[in-house]
């Protein structure tokens, strides 16, 4: 609701606590499955609270769809897609602004379909609630079970059953039990306590806003009068300081300001923090505003610092409390949602966003796939779309990372298919893997880690005839963060040309011949050591040799991006 | 009940904060990323947050304006003495081959001159200037599609919009990877509401254009809607011009936004009037009513 903040107040019943702070903002989803009635109970919500506006009424009434047994049909009301409308289900969230006297409210309207819980995932990531839906003429269903799963697993701190369509099952308590029977052993399964129930009908407005006359056997608050008095989640003060850096302003020579947004802790000038990954230890001199600077920043602040030491500090690195510092490490455990047709491959190497970084990174072992229905951990080799499992992960460069548990932006990541750019996973941080531990596994490193490091496996450039174009390649492949060496006319005698080939070959480098001739023979032989998928002989007409370069780098940053598809194909 | 109260001033800061890490982290990921810039109330706060992000910096990329040519004379001076008050570089874009043609709302109707001299003009000025994000200012809250959007709103080389097919957004971790020639709509204002805009500029004391202040003005009352007598509004035969006291809610172009009667002329007054407000703001814009769904039409071609 945005233009009305001043609603009437909805009666209340007596005994419910006062609302932690009046005004505070409160997030929830719903969730449940599809039919459960979630978009029906938000415009109802809406409605009774007088948020929905007169033009949007009045184009939900004049709608040639009506799937509801009244006049109004509430979930038009978030069901803002042409095809949800058509096709009668909500497809994506849709987000709805609305306050009362109490508080204001973001409600994140997901859908229920098992097709679409990605972004049923988007809406919960930032709830502090989740009310998920179950269908009194239906029961707890797997979908019920998933999604109280999922926003568990995502960190949500309140969950609501709400027992829905009770009009249809003539408002009888028994229903009303024995489905909160089966919810409460799923969820306490789950380590979820305090699961609040209560019986609604959405369509009629039973126990939404207002308590209900027809169950005069249910005595708890009504579903909004309970959000109402929920305290909102929210990063601790009091936990270590993490302040990812995300931007670095440097308008000139003399002022360099570290940007980002306080992820927990707080920040103040004078302040001692480490600086990940240098751990360069420093004080903040100034923290920097527009206009009133403040003292301090506290978490969700996003502000700009200045510090005491000139160090370097780009985006990605870190600052952190001196008295707990975050795992550093490129070697993971985590929980992680599917969210992509294309089947999770341990092989590929995708990109891994976290914080202000992204890296390059593989899932490279499945611990256990998690059955929603009982909650077994089966042994699984791949993960579909929907899947939750929990992983090992590796990365290129270390990341700064805690617990999701104890902190919800340095424990959480997505997963981004390279070659498609879409984002297909979504992971929960549990903890570092000890790197001891995994350097016993196995004595000495493997072709597969150094891809993993280099970011791409060795290959051979042959370029015959242009030097310079070899030395600008080298340098720019290097300056890309290429695993790059040059292997120039005089660098080795032709008799050596072999074994340097087969040493370059094994330690994972992008080796760039540059020989003065090419007897046919030698440029056989190194083929032969390479294979003739990582062997490119470059044919060099009479163009420039800054075209000539960037025309290789791109053949070979194709080459390099394709390569976790090939690998899919040897696994 | 003071407008500034705590409560609400945390939940300002609150939104501030969100936005101005939305504008850090796409000025910071992509290559040419632009600020959409459309006069209005909403990019006049999303024009603030961007200097307080980049502060003491300068705001690392360039406004952009669509001009579709019938935008009322105010908003255009408004615009440049703006730019220049903030030290922004700003790009004006037309589609002149159009306007040579002789496109025009009254001959065209609304939907084909929307169609031309905004969305075919917003994605070329886009192409021309090689940007691969642009920011803009629109809010979950002004309409039902919108309330569908991504904060990262992906396009495709057309610029079009597959509501059907979003990537997936968790917590703040936007995915801005894209192919050369697609291009992401950066939204920072998503969580705004119309309130909390109108909140903020009173808070900081942003400048807005005048139109937004109720003052007497020559109009002619066609239906429900008030249209200000500026050059380009022709008579319908048996109308005659009155003065009325109203002020606009939403600034779009001159034939095709309606004024609303109001006494509001300050900011608090505006407030106050929005508390009683029971219809929605764009509701005086006639292109989006032209049919059901028609905001979400014009999005999937490459609308903001
Ligand atoms: N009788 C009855 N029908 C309901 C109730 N809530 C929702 N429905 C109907 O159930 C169907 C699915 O509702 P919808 O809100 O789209 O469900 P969603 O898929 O969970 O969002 C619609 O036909 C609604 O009118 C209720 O409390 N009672
Ligand atoms: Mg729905």
């Amino acid at each position: 609701m945005a233009t009305t903040p001043v609603e009437p107040t909805p009666e209340t019943k007596s005994g419910i606590p006062k609302p932690v702070s009046a005004g505070t903002l409160l997030r929830f989803s719903t969730a449940g499955s599809v039919d459960d009635g979630k978009s029906t109970l938000i415009g109802r919500l809406l409605y009774d609270s007088q948020a929905v506006l007169e033009d949007q009424l009045a184009s939900v009434k004049k709608s040639k769809i009506n799937r509801a047994a009244g006049p109004i049909d509430f979930s038009l009301l978030t069901d803002g897609l042409r095809a949800e409308r058509e096709q009668g289900i909500t497809i994506d969230v849709a987000y709805r602004y609305f306050s009362t006297p109490r508080r204001k409210f973001i409600i994140a309207d997901t859908p229920g379909h098992e097709q679409y819980t990605r972004n049923m995932a988007t809406g919960s990531s930032t709830a502090d609630a989740s009310v998920v839906l179950v269908d009194a003429t239906k029961g707890v269903l797997r979908q019920s079970r998933r999604h109280a799963y999922i926003a568990h697993l995502l960190g949500v701190q309140h969950i609501i059953a709400a027992v829905n369509k009770m009009d249809l099952v003539g408002f009888s308590q028994d229903v009303f039990e024995r489905i909160v029977a089966e919810f409460q052993q799923f969820a306490s399964q789950l380590g979820i306590r305090n699961v609040y129930a209560v019986p609604v009908s959405a369509l009629e407005g039973d126990n939404v806003v207002r308590g209900s006359k027809r169950m005069p056997w249910f005595s708890g608050p009504a579903l909004l009068e309970y959000l109402e008095q929920l305290p909102a989640s929210g990063a601790s003060p009091d936990a270590p300081l993490r302040f990812p850096v995300q931007y670095v302003i440097r308008p000139d020579a003399s002022f360099r300001g570290f940007a980002g947004q306080v992820a927990s802790g707080t920040l103040h000038a004078g302040q001692s923090v480490v600086a990940l990954p240098s751990k360069v230890k420093t004080r903040i001199r100034s923290i920097v505003a527009f206009e009133n600077e403040p003292l301090s920043a506290a978490p969700g602040d996003s502000v700009t610092v200045t510090l005491e030491d000139e160090i370097d500090i780009s985006r990605g690195d870190i600052l952190a409390g001196e008295e707990q510092l975050p795992s550093v490490g490129t070697a993971l455990q985590a929980m992680i949602v599917w969210m992509h047709h294309e089947p999770l491959d341990p092989h590929k190497i995708y990109l891994l966003k976290h914080t202000a970084r992204t890296v390059r990174a593989r899932i490279h072992q499945i611990r256990y796939r998690v059955d929603i229905n009982t909650l077994e951990q089966l042994p699984s080799k791949k993960l579909d779309m929907n899947d939750i499992a929990k992983v090992d992960v590796k990365t290129t460069l270390p990341l700064f990372f805690d617990p999701y548990r104890l902190n919800r932006t340095t424990g959480s990541f997505i997963v981004i298919d390279p070659l498609t750019n879409v984002t297909v996973g979504a992971g929960i941080i549990e903890g570092a893997i000890e790197e001891q531990q995994q350097a016993s596994q196995r004595r000495h490193s493997t072709r597969e880690e150094r891809v993993l490091r280099f970011g791409h496996p060795s290959g051979a450039v042959w370029l015959k005839g242009r030097p310079h174009v070899a030395e600008l390649l080298e340098r720019r492949l290097f300056d890309e963060g290429w695993h790059v060496q040059l292997a120039g006319p005089n660098d080795f005698l032709a008799h050596e040309l072999v074994t340097v080939a087969k040493a370059y070959q094994l330690s994972g480098h992008i080796t760039i011949f540059s020989p003065l001739d090419d007897g046919t023979d030698q440029k056989r032989v190194v083929r032969a050591i390479y294979g003739p998928d990582a062997f490119f002989a470059v044919k060099i007409d009479d163009d420039t040799d800054e075209e000539a370069t960037e025309r290789i780098m791109k053949v070979l940053r194709k080459w390099r991006d394709k390569q976790s598809d090939s690998q899919k194909e040897n696994s | 009940m003071p407008l500034l109260e705590a409560s609400r001033l945390e939940h300002l800061k609150m939104l501030e904060a969100e936005s101005i890490f939305i504008l850090r982290e796409a000025a910071a990921e992509f290559a040419h990323p632009v600020m959409l810039y459309s006069i209005g109330k909403d990019s006049s706060v999303m024009l603030r947050l961007a200097q307080k992000a980049f502060y003491p910096g300068k705001i690392p990329f360039p406004l952009l304006h669509i001009d579709t040519n019938y935008k009322f004379p105010e908003m255009i001076e408004f615009r440049d003495w703006y730019a220049r008050h903030v030290g922004a570089e700003l790009i004006v874009h037309k589609n002149q081959k159009a306007l040579d043609e002789g496109a025009n709302p009254y001959d065209l109707g609304t939907q084909k001159c929307c169609g031309l001299l905004k969305t075919r003009s917003l994605l070329d000025g886009l192409a021309e200037g090689g940007f691969d994000a642009a920011f803009g200012g629109a809010r979950r809250d002004e309409e039902k599609s919108r309330a569908k959007e991504r904060v990262y709103s992906f396009r495709d080389s057309l610029g079009q919009w597959d509501p059907k097919n979003q990537r997936p957004e968790l917590w703040n971790l936007y995915n801005g990877r894209h192919h050369k020639g697609e291009s992401i709509r950066v939204f920072p204002l998503s969580n705004w509401t119309e309130f909390d805009v109108w909140l903020y500029i009173h808070a900081e004391k942003i400048p807005i254009v005048p139109l937004y202040f109720a003052k007497e003005r020559e109009v002619v009352v066609r239906g429900n809607s008030i249209l200000v007598l500026q050059t380009g509004v022709h008579l319908l035969p048996g109308e005659k011009p009155q003065m009325v006291k109203c002020r606009m809610r939403s600034l779009g172009c001159v034939p095709c936004t309606g004024a609303i009667r109001s006494d509001a002329d300050t900011v608090p007054k505006i407030i106050e009037e929005m508390i009683s407000f029971r219809r929605s703001e764009r509701e005086n814009r006639v292109i989006d009513h032209d049919e059901e769904g028609s905001m979400e039409l014009k999005k999937r071609e490459g609308y903001f």
